[in-house]
């Protein structure tokens, strides 16, 4: 076999351990942990039968390793449970609220990427000048403040004072794209603003570190204008760190959206989860954090894809 | 007189530095160099780090290196001065007219991209040739730079080939556009010896028949007498002495330029075996963990107190491992050692203290081998606090006495590695070594960091410290001159096997088996036509068999 | 050595704040949860950022709440900065499995975002300052232990520390004379960022329902207290997004300022 398919090979089968590693974690979490499960959720002033019916239901008085087999083979025929709130079938609620989370997350991912690659390259331009230094000073500053107050900042701002979009972002399928689209505007310019300050930096460093290299230095030396070095030179070898930074900053995205969908009220997966979480419905919370995990382990396993098939090392064996 | 290619007049080349902690400075590296070059002549620039030839020889294409700057002067190429010329002019006098050789072709080739698209990217970008002449013109190249199968050697990518290959095929990517002249910045000094010397061989023919001009620079003068017609040596951004080859090598008229020449011609007489070693080495065979080769092959070695056994290899011959496998870090798979008569245990951790005490180690790197927080009074200080439990004004004497064993005054002991030059700093290394009173120490390559001046005094120092503090030394290194001069005894490694061992007069004279005669005979001479001897002698060996 | 404009600006706001913090009861014109006001009221003489969503004196709550808010996000970083240093320096001074059982240990938790991990951790458990301290100074721990052990892997590999090693030195000696004073500005430069994260992380935590716990008064607690305001154009919730702004590029501008001296290793966020 070729030793590139190997590497991937390897990778791929690494994933798919931390990602049973991750669900045991999350099973851990709310299961093992010290303290009576069914008391937390149901008070201190429960009837011993109410806790005694929760626990059963949450099969607690089972050992906890066959407790997490069920529950994994349950998931992995596509049967998430049922939620303790309100009984529905879990799968169910989360099929368009994922849907509706994605939407979002695309959008968000569509501006930000193309933008902060633009202002990553504009920033190693213009190093150390003027524009790099307005860039960095506004990356500071985005750093600085939590999505969520970037969210009431921009609502209060844009949405109250001048009366632009809608400071709450309902969608339903009744609606048209436009309408969505007009919905999600700002929690779309909040995630931006989020990620945006992260995948520009690092995308300046990465190209950066690209730009010192020896093999650049050859490039000028041969007499090659500055933007054909970039095309031919700098740009074969920017595109695994880049992705790579692209990637991660679209698993941080997935965790803003968190954040954002609580603040815009946007039906979503977020806010399920967080909701769940007040209700202490663990079923529910379990199913969301498995999602959420499995989201970020795939795209950083992607990042380190990328990172072997562009490397011309294992490409080209010798 | 022909009028010549390269013209430079008063070139004055400054820099920016960043202290850490400190404001960003300006500083002058270069103050005022005037010399010639004519059509088809080679000039080597030849000085100690920190002389300027790099920068030099860049300004000549009118470029400066990280923050460095050109600052006065003037720098004519084919009657243009370029330093007046605005960026296209210059693009168009890069990868045509003048051309650059780097000391790491490694680094220097773009690892995404195959070797010929790289070698022929200038010609066809500057309009000298279409891509088929380029591709055709690059093949002749390589084969007359001795790479093998120069029909499809382009066709691989730069980690493919080996380090000597790469550095002739940066010499093919800086010949095929036709340039009137090549910038050679050190193009052999990463190269093991037996490699370095095909290397050169090549560029020197490629030179020859190409009918190029050349700026060869580097810092052994025995390679540049090789190649260059003229030699130019420098000292701190000034220029110490200037004239042919000839004269350079036999009749020196600068102090510093006769202190170069005679380099590393330190004699040492060869002492005696005593009749008892202070270690012994014995059939020891060794691998890192995860590999399934033998680094060390059944390594028989003895050494007497008081007497130095030089270890002799190119790079992978195992000579660093022996050391790690004597000091404990890496416990042999098979074999003994026996220290000062006593078996001395595998693994590190669990030998006596006195064991560690009295073998001590001396770094290629004095740089990192310091703590780069602790002041050279705590660095001497802990082995005598550690060893000997020494303290205040007791232990401020002996750290005093040992800086004046180095030859270090006063007033050395507040300071920082940092504050020390790189001799110094070596220095340092050897007292805290001393501090113990050690039997044996070891010297990994402790001089092949420094320059050739520098090395030579610290090897000074060694043999006189040999002689007042009765210590042996196993000594490390790939370098057969610096062999010469401090070794009583030698162990000639080639991949991971002792191929030849005994007292130096025996292993340094025939009759002498292939890879010895190899190594020695690849060692750069200081005269004249050595480089044409050896590759003569080579040719006719191989006729014969 | 001269400190450059934008780091004294840094400190000079970092101080303010913790010495706010510090003071807080001092400095306060009215107590944490004293109902004084009407609700809303626009800022006037009496109560300098008027009152917030029950009628309470807003200057007091802000001034309570980020003695909560640097408190824990103090205790947090202090917690995840011992435990994730000395880990990370033992895992790189003893090498081999018993590095590689923390590494990977650290790899499986950092697999899941930290928010995430603590919302499902937070489903169980109760929702004390205590509990919140520790749950977010062990998984930001992960992060410093990263540094920590990248830092001294580097110092670990230098010879200076081989050299202290066949001197015969105690791993302790090594770990806190040869690797610590040399790894001490990195990780001081990283505290800071840590810290940032921290206050973010209490404030979401709090913001979404799930962190500090009213009638206690905490920076992203106000937000949520006072979010209804916005649509009405009143600016109660946006005091804490300042706040936490000016303290987090205060802090941001020092740590900067030390790892330009030093480094250029940096830990990440989320």
């Amino acid at each position: 076999m070729h030793p590139i398919l190997k590497l991937v090979a390897q990778r791929l089968a690494l994933g798919f351990l931390l990602l049973i590693a991750a669900s045991v974690l999350i099973f851990a979490g709310t299961s093992i942990l010290p303290g009576d499960v069914a008391q937390q959720i149901l008070g201190q002033s429960a009837t011993p039968e109410a806790l005694e019916n929760l626990r059963r239901e949450l099969g607690l008085n089972e050992p906890a390793l066959s407790r997490y087999f069920s529950w994994l083979g349950g998931i992995l025929q596509g049967d998430l449970g049922t939620a303790l709130t309100n009984g529905r079938d879990i799968a169910e609620s989360l099929g368009t609220r994922l849907a509706n989370t994605l939407f979002l997350a695309f959008w968000a991912a569509l501006i930000s990427v193309p933008l902060a690659i633009f202002l990553g390259l504009l920033a190693v331009r213009y190093k150390d000048r003027w524009p790099d230094k307005l860039i960095s000073g506004v990356t500071l500053t985005t750093i600085s403040i939590p999505e969520f107050m970037i969210g009431y900042v921009l609502i209060y701002w844009i949405s109250i004072k001048f009366g632009w979009f809608s400071s709450v972002a309902i969608i339903n399928d009744s609606m048209t794209l436009g309408q969505k689209l007009n919905a999600i505007a700002i929690p779309v310019m909040v995630l931006t603003l989020v990620v945006l300050a992260h995948m520009m930096r690092m995308t300046r460093a990465a190209i950066l570190n690209v730009m010192q290299s020896a093999y650049i230095e050859t490039a000028e030396l041969k007499g090659m204008p500055m933007l054909r070095i970039i095309r031919k030179h700098a740009f074969p070898n920017a595109i695994a760190p880049i992705v790579n930074v692209v990637m991660i900053n679209l698993a941080y995205l997935v965790v803003g959206v968190v954040v954002v969908e609580v603040v815009f009220a946007y039906p979503g997966m977020g806010q399920y989860l967080v909701d769940h979480v007040a209700k202490r419905d663990i079923p529910v919370v379990q199913a969301c954090g498995l999602i959420f995990a499995a989201v970020y382990i795939g795209l950083n396993l992607v990042a380190d894809i990328v990172s072997i098939l562009a490397n011309p090392r294992l490409r080209h064996p010798k | 007189m022909t009028e010549p290619l390269l013209k430079v007049r008063g070139l004055k080349i400054g820099a920016t530095i960043y202290p850490p902690g400190e404001k960003a400075r300006d500083i002058e590296i270069v103050h005022g160099v005037d010399f010639d070059l004519e059509p088809g002549k080679v000039l080597g620039l030849i000085g100690e780090s920190g002389a300027g030839k790099s920068t030099i020889g860049l300004a000549s294409m009118a470029y400066g290196r990280g923050g460095v700057e050109i600052t006065g002067g003037s720098v004519e190429v084919n009657g243009r001065d370029v330093l007046q010329s605005g960026i296209r002019d210059i693009r168009r006098l890069r990868g045509a007219e003048v051309t650059y050789v780097s000391q790491s072709a490694a680094a220097s080739f773009n690892p995404a991209k195959k070797i010929m698209e790289q070698v022929t990217e200038a010609a066809i970008l500057q309009n000298k040739f279409t891509k088929a002449e380029a591709e055709e013109r690059a093949v002749t190249l390589f084969a007359k730079l001795g790479l093998p199968d120069p029909d499809n050697i382009g066709q691989r990518y730069p980690h493919q080939v080996s380090g000597g290959q790469l550095q002739r095929c940066m010499t093919a990517l800086a010949l095929c556009p036709e340039p009137d002249l090549v910038v050679f910045d050190e193009p052999t000094t990463a190269l093991d010896v037996t490699t370095q010397i095909d290397v050169l061989a090549a560029i020197k023919e490629a030179i020859r028949d190409t009918g190029v001009a050349a700026l060869y620079i580097t810092h052994d003068l025995a390679v540049v007498a090789q190649v260059s017609d003229h030699i130019m040596v420098l000292r701190m951004g000034d220029m110490v002495e200037y004239g042919t080859v000839d004269q350079i090598i036999n009749q020196p008229r600068e102090e510093y330029t006769r202190a170069l020449v005679s380099v590393r011609s330190i004699e040492h007489e060869e002492k005696q075996p005593s009749p008892d070693p202070v270690l012994k080495v014995e059939g020891i065979t060794a691998r890192y963990k995860g590999t399934d080769f033998d680094v060390l092959k059944d390594v028989n070695v003895e050494l007497h107190r008081g007497q130095t056994l030089a270890v002799v290899g190119e790079s992978g011959s195992g000579k660093s491992t022996l050391a790690r496998v004597i000091t404990g870090l890496l416990p042999p798979s098979a074999g003994s050692i026996t220290f000062d008569g006593r078996s001395l245990t595998p693994d590190m951790p669990s030998r006596p203290i006195d064991d560690l005490r009295e073998l001590q180690m001396i770094y290629q790197m004095a740089d990192t081998a310091m703590n780069p927080r602790q002041t050279v009074g705590t660095i001497i200080g802990r082995p005598l606090e550690f060893y000997f439990g020494l303290r205040g004004a007791e232990k401020q004497k002996r750290i005093q006495e040992l800086l004046d064993e180095i030859e270090l005054g006063d007033g050395f002991q507040d300071r920082y590695p940092a504050e020390l030059s790189g001799g110094q700093k070596q220095r340092v290394c050897i007292a805290r070594a001393l501090a113990a009173k050690p039997k044996l120490i070891i010297c990994d390559e402790v001089t092949s960091a420094l320059d050739p001046l520098v090395a030579d005094g610290i090897l000074k120092l060694l043999l006189d410290l040999q002689k007042i503090e009765d210590v042996a030394y196993l000594f490390i290194t790939h370098d057969l001159a610096t062999v010469r001069a401090i070794a009583d005894s030698i162990a000639v490694m080639y991949q991971g096997e002792v191929v030849r061992y005994g007292p130096k007069s025996q292993v340094l004279s025939p009759p002498f088996d292939d890879y010895t005669d190899l190594l020695l005979s690849s060692v750069p001479e200081m005269r004249l036509g050595w480089l044409e001897e050896v590759i003569a002698n080579r040719k006719m060996e191989s006729a014969g068999n | 050595m001269r400190i450059p404009i934008a780091a004294l600006v840094g400190l000079f706001f970092t101080c303010l704040f913790f010495a706010m913090a510090i003071f807080a009861p001092f400095i306060a014109p009215y107590g944490m949860a004293e109902v004084v006001g009407d609700v809303w009221e626009p800022p006037s003489e009496q109560f300098r950022l008027g009152t917030d969503s029950i009628g309470r004196d807003l200057l007091s709550r802000m001034i309570y709440g980020g003695q909560t808010t640097i408190f824990i996000a103090t205790a947090a970083t202090a917690l995840s900065f011992i435990t994730g240093s000395v880990l990370g320096f033992f895992a790189a001074v003893s090498g081999g499995w018993i590095d590689q059982a923390i590494s990977r240990f650290v790899d499986l938790i950092m697999s899941i975002p930290s928010l995430i991990f603590a919302l499902v951790v937070l489903s169980v458990m109760p929702t004390t300052i205590t509990i919140l301290i520790v749950l977010m100074g062990l998984l930001d721990s992960t992060r410093v232990y990263r540094l920590a052990r990248a830092v001294a892997v580097d110092i670990t590999v230098m010879d200076y520390v081989e050299a202290a090693r066949l001197r015969g030195e105690k791993t302790a000696w090594i770990i806190f004379r040869e690797i610590l004073p040399n790894a001490l500005s990195p990780l001081v430069a990283e505290m800071g960022l840590r810290f940032i994260f921290a206050v973010l992380f209490v404030s979401t935590l709090s913001f979404l329902g799930l962190g500090v716990q009213p009638p206690q008064a905490d920076w992203g607690g106000i937000v949520k207290e006072n979010k209804e305001g916005i649509n009405y154009g009143i600016s109660a919730a946006l005091y804490p997004a300042y706040a936490i702004a000016v303290l987090c590029i205060s802090i941001n501008l020092v740590a900067d300022w030390i790892l330009n001296r030093t480094t250029s290793l940096k830990g990440g966020r989320g």
